[in-house]
This record gives C-alpha cells, sequence and structure tokens, in this order.
C-alpha cells in the first residue's frame, strides 16, 4: 500500500501546472490522444525504419538474380520471387525506401517554394502579391497528372527529375495557405512592434512571422507528402518515374498489368500495393492528429 | 533650443474610395527632451493615425501626404530605410494599445527581450539575458527568472504590457509613444503601469507622447496637452492652464464629462451629443460646430489656431476673442 503511495507521488510529480508545460510536451500529449494516430505513427515507424535497414536486412541483393523465376513465397523467398528470380522481400524493402525518399524530397522542394513565395506575396502584397497568386493559380489550374507526364517525357525519367517534377507542381497549395496566415499575422502588433524595434526584413519574415505558420504548414505538408508518394507510384506504374531495375514501389505494381500476374501471381503486386496503402494511410492519419495537437486553441 | 522631436504640418490620408480620405489635417507640435506631452480626444480623432505616422507606421492605404517630423533635426519621413531603422528601437520606441496580441505568441518572454536587446547592442547572449532579468524586474515583475521562461499566453494583461515595456526599454529610448497603454486593462492594474511610467521618465529623463482618452491620466501624466478633435489639434496648453481654463468649447465639454468625487448628486455628467463626423475632412469651417452649444454663424468660416498668452493656443475664434 505504502509503496502504491510512493509511485503515485512520483507519477503526479512530472505533470506540473499546464502553463508550466512545454509546448511540445502539450502536443506530445494531445497527439498521443488520437489512438489511430499513435498506431499510425507506430506503423509507418516499423516501415521507415525497415526501409532505412534495407542493406543490413534485406537477405539478397535486390538486383541480383537469386533464384528460380515466379516463385510463391517460400522458406529461403519469404515474399517469392519475380518473374526474373529477384528476390521480392528484398526489392520491397528497397522499393519502400526509393518511394519514401521521393516522397520526402519533393515535399521539402515543394514546402521550401511554397513558404517563400507565400511570405514574399503575403507580406509585401501589391504587384508582388498579384504575380506570384496569379502564377500559382496557372500552375493549380493545370491538369496535374498531365503536367507531370508532360515534364516526365521531355526530361530524362529518373529518379532525381521525379523528384524534380514532383516538388514543382505540389507547392500551390502551402503558397496560398502561407500567404493567407501571413496577411493576418502582419497586422499584428508584434510584428508591428519589431518594426518599431527597428528589425532587419529578415528578422520580421523568418523569425516572427515564419514560426506562427509552422503549424499549419506541417499539417499541410503531410497530406503533400502522401500524395507525392501516391504519384510517384502512378507515374512509375505508367513507366515515367523511377526506372527498373531500380526499384520503387510504383514500377513493382508495373508486373501487375499483365492480366496473368494480376490473376495467378498476387505476391508479386498484392505487398507493394499494401505498403503504399500502410504509408499513405498512416501518414494521414498523423496528419489529422497534428492538425488538433498544433492547434493553440484546440481543447485542452 | 532645438527640440527632441517636431512635428510639423503632419497631414496623413487614407484612400477610399470616393478619393482619399484626411484624417490627420496639419498636426504640429513639439516635444522637449524629458517632457511628457498628451494627446487627447474622441476615439476616431487621427490619435493614433498621428502617432503611427510619426513611426512610418501607417501600413496599406495610409500614406502621410504632407509635412515633416524632426527628431533630433533630422526628419524621420525623408530619411533611408537603414537610418530609420536604428532610429527606430534604439532612440524611438512605442508600445502598443492592446498588450495581448503585442507579444509573438511562439516565443518565450525571455526570448523576446533577449532578442530585441542584442539587435540594438551586439551583447553576447549571456550578458544579453542578464540586461533582460534588469528590464524586468525594473519594469516591475516580481519573478523575474522565472517569467523569462514562460509563454505569453500564461501572462495576464498587465504583466503583458509590462513586459511591452521592458522591451521598449531595452535599448534606452529618448522618446517613447505610448497609444493608449492601459485601455485594455483594469483600472488597479492601469495605476500601476502609468505609475511604473512615471517612475521610468524620472529615472531616465525620457520623453514620452501619452495617447489617451482618459482625462484622468492626462492630468496624473502630462506636462503638456494637445488635444485633437476631427484631426485637428484644436487646443493646445500647459497641462495645469488647460484644467484652469479650457478655452475651447470641446476641451471644456470633454472636462465636463469626467466625474469628481465631490460630485455627489449635484451635477449630472455631462454627455457630448453627436458623434465625431465621419468625413470631416469635408467641412470648410470649424468641425465641432454642429456639436457645439456656442455656435455661432462666424463657425462657418475655417478657424485658425489663435495664440492665447505663453503656450497656450486654441482653434476658436469665439474662446480666443471673449475674456477668460
Amino acid at each position: 500500500m505504502k509503496k502504491d503511495t510512493l509511485s503515485e507521488k512520483k507519477k503526479h510529480k512530472p505533470a506540473r501546472h499546464p502553463a508550466d508545460e512545454s509546448y511540445l510536451r502539450l502536443v506530445f500529449r494531445r497527439f498521443v490522444h488520437h489512438r489511430l494516430a499513435a498506431v499510425s505513427l507506430i506503423v509507418l515507424g516499423v516501415i521507415v525504419s525497415a526501409a532505412l535497414l534495407a542493406p543490413i536486412i534485406a537477405p539478397y541483393d535486390p538486383q541480383d538474380i537469386a533464384g528460380p523465376f515466379a516463385q510463391p513465397p517460400s522458406g529461403s523467398f519469404w515474399l517469392g520471387t519475380d518473374q526474373i528470380g529477384r528476390d521480392m522481400l528484398s526489392r520491397l524493402l528497397y522499393a519502400t525506401r526509393i518511394s519514401l525518399l521521393v516522397g520526402v524530397m519533393a515535399t521539402a522542394i515543394s514546402t521550401a517554394i511554397g513558404v517563400l513565395l507565400g511570405l514574399i506575396a503575403g507580406y509585401f502584397g501589391g504587384a508582388a502579391d498579384m504575380i506570384i497568386m496569379r502564377f500559382t493559380d496557372m500552375v493549380m489550374s493545370f491538369p496535374y497528372i498531365l503536367l507531370v507526364l508532360v515534364a516526365a517525357a521531355i526530361f530524362r525519367p529518373g529518379l532525381v527529375s521525379i523528384i524534380l517534377i514532383l516538388g514543382f507542381v505540389d507547392w500551390p497549395g502551402i503558397a496560398r495557405l502561407v500567404r493567407g496566415n501571413v496577411l493576418g499575422l502582419r497586422e499584428t502588433n508584434f510584428v508591428k512592434g519589431s518594426l518599431v524595434a527597428g528589425m532587419p526584413l529578415r528578422h520580421i519574415l523568418f523569425s516572427e512571422i515564419l514560426p506562427n505558420t509552422v503549424a499549419p504548414i506541417l499539417v499541410y505538408a503531410t497530406s503533400v507528402l502522401a500524395l507525392s508518394i501516391l504519384d510517384e507510384a502512378a507515374l512509375s506504374f505508367l513507366g515515367q518515374g523511377v526506372q527498373p531495375p531500380t526499384a520503387s514501389l510504383g514500377n513493382m505494381l508495373n508486373g501487375a498489368q499483365s492480366l496473368t500476374v494480376l490473376t495467378t501471381q498476387p505476391w508479386l503486386w498484392l505487398p507493394p500495393g499494401l505498403i503504399i496503402i500502410c504509408i499513405v494511410i498512416a501518414i494521414n492519419f498523423i496528419g489529422d492528429a497534428l492538425r488538433d495537437a498544433l492547434d493553440p486553441n484546440g481543447g485542452k | 533650443m532645438s527640440h527632441l522631436l517636431e512635428v510639423q504640418n503632419l497631414t496623413a490620408a487614407f484612400a477610399q474610395e470616393q478619393g482619399a480620405s484626411i484624417s490627420v489635417d496639419h498636426v504640429s507640435f513639439y516635444v522637449d527632451q524629458g517632457e511628457v506631452v498628451c494627446l487627447v480626444g474622441e476615439s476616431g480623432c487621427g490619435k493614433s493615425v498621428t502617432s503611427l505616422s510619426l513611426m512610418g507606421l501607417l501600413g496599406k492605404g495610409g500614406a502621410v501626404i504632407d509635412g515633416s517630423v524632426f527628431f533630433e533635426g533630422k526628419d524621420l519621413l525623408r530619411m533611408p530605410q537603414a537610418e530609420l531603422d536604428r532610429i527606430r528601437g534604439n532612440e524611438l520606441t512605442m508600445i502598443f494599445q492592446d498588450p495581448l496580441t503585442s507579444l509573438n505568441p511562439v516565443f518565450t518572454v525571455g526570448n523576446q527581450i533577449t532578442e530585441s536587446i542584442r539587435a540594438h547592442t551586439g551583447l553576447s547572449k549571456k550578458e544579453a539575458k542578464e540586461r533582460a532579468l534588469g528590464l524586468l524586474s525594473q519594469v516591475g515583475m516580481p519573478d523575474a527568472k522565472e517569467t523569462m521562461k514562460k509563454y505569453p499566453h500564461t501572462l495576464s494583461g498587465g504583466m503583458r504590457q509590462r513586459i511591452m515595456i521592458a522591451i521598449a526599454l531595452s535599448c534606452n529610448p529618448r522618446l517613447l509613444i505610448a497609444d493608449e497603454p492601459t485601455t485594455a486593462l483594469d483600472v488597479t492594474i492601469q495605476a500601476q503601469i502609468m505609475e511604473l511610467l512615471k517612475k521610468l521618465r524620472q529615472d531616465r529623463n525620457m520623453s514620452m507622447i501619452l495617447i489617451t482618452h482618459d482625462i484622468g491620466l492626462v492630468a496624473n501624466m502630462a506636462d503638456r496637452v494637445l488635444v485633437m478633435y476631427a484631426g485637428q489639434i484644436i487646443e493646445d496648453a500647459p497641462a495645469d492652464r488647460l484644467f484652469a481654463q479650457p478655452k475651447h468649447p470641446y476641451t471644456r465639454a470633454l472636462l465636463n464629462t469626467v466625474p469628481t468625487i465631490r460630485d455627489r448628486d449635484r451635477r449630472k455628467l455631462q454627455a457630448i451629443s453627436g458623434i465625431v463626423p465621419e468625413r470631416y475632412d469635408k467641412i470648410t469651417g470649424c468641425r465641432f460646430a454642429d456639436r457645439c452649444p456656442y455656435r455661432t454663424d462666424a463657425c462657418s468660416a475655417p478657424q485658425k489656431l489663435y495664440a492665447l498668452s505663453a503656450g497656450h493656443t486654441v482653434r476658436c475664434a469665439a474662446a480666443a476673442n471673449s475674456p477668460a
């Protein structure tokens, strides 16, 4: 009994007064409150670490012909082999790695572009705003997949070009979001205050305004990440994305274009398909939970 | 002797659908070293626009279209941005009406104060932190060390205004513009903040422009008072004199709206009937005429400022000509 009260006391200590709680801790507490998001985070964590550790845990070289072709899953080839005898598990691990890389890099590029253009348009207004936002509207109103296909046709398809292509078409949403936030933040007293204090423009844009709009950017970026991964899969599936022999989740699905594979060899397309679904759903749940957790006015 | 701040014919306008509307009309005044000048008037008569124009903060749609603002002999409105940035913050600073939105919500208090100190002095992080602690205790924050670690939303309005003052003081300004610094605070806190400003002014021989509509504050703080109405200065006098002998009918009416403790039930509080006219720049004559009980035909002619005795001017022909 005595021991119980002691451990109880210990438990109470970290839960200090809410005002003393650091912001990150608060966000984390609210995030974990979303069960689905917490599970998603674990699932995504497992997938990401498996992808990162691929060179260590993959049983075979993904490019090597390791056994008989088109074998169903067995003891030595857990997920079977593909039509030319490469180990599916190893390929799947490396493919996840490539797909995540494409997603993260494309998201980073589009976020950087969107944030920069949004800040400039929102803060300076006037002609700069007009030009940037009309350009944004233009990019947004283009039939998206067509643009990507054309771009992929012009530049040599491959890992780098698909990252760049996706990076340069995904930014308009972020630019609009940032611009909208900046419009409001520009009129706040603390921004006026730093003007009064003679702070340089760089400080006002990046140290006063930007940190106040990080939360919505982060939330939006998660959906961009999910979209980029899907787009990569779509492009690679159509043969315009990551080129074989490099494996990506999309070009692994490519094999399923043939009817025999689709009907008789499900181990060739089911795992990459499932991984894509898991990644995208997990990212979307995490994004949802982040939105609630980061909301400064959210329920305490 | 030249003044610390001298404003000449400052005129500011806002773009509107029906053309520019002039909200500050040829305002001229000066502030000397160590002096507290109060700018009083109803809402919407151009007090805040005047102060924002001084700082070059009018924002979208607004512009200073005439006049000059000399600070230590240099025109703030016509200097390069870099020099303005140096003066703003170092020698000239401002605190705003609403302390609740004046601090950046995503940084701790300490972070914001040290940031401001370092931007102006080039002190090291540690020195800046020490100075910030000093400033916080100077503005009467009880537990400076703890406060440094707090985020703005965990502090009350009065505390936040104290922090704003600490930030404003971080670079030893020579002139502080306080735009209704206590309007958003309750009365007891208001008194504390005003006492603080008074003390700081004495300690540092700092000049202050205090913008308010609270006559009580004016009596408590001011050396000189500028009464504004509809974009114009209508009376300018040393504080004692203004309270003893208000000349302009508007000033008198304004003083009559203040309850005093000796009132009991003998006097009914006087309200000034009507409101500040909206497009007051279109009125040719006296802008207060519509609401003035003493109005005559002469009031439809434009009114100029009449100088009375030392330092007292009034924009009313009738008041200037009548004996005390």
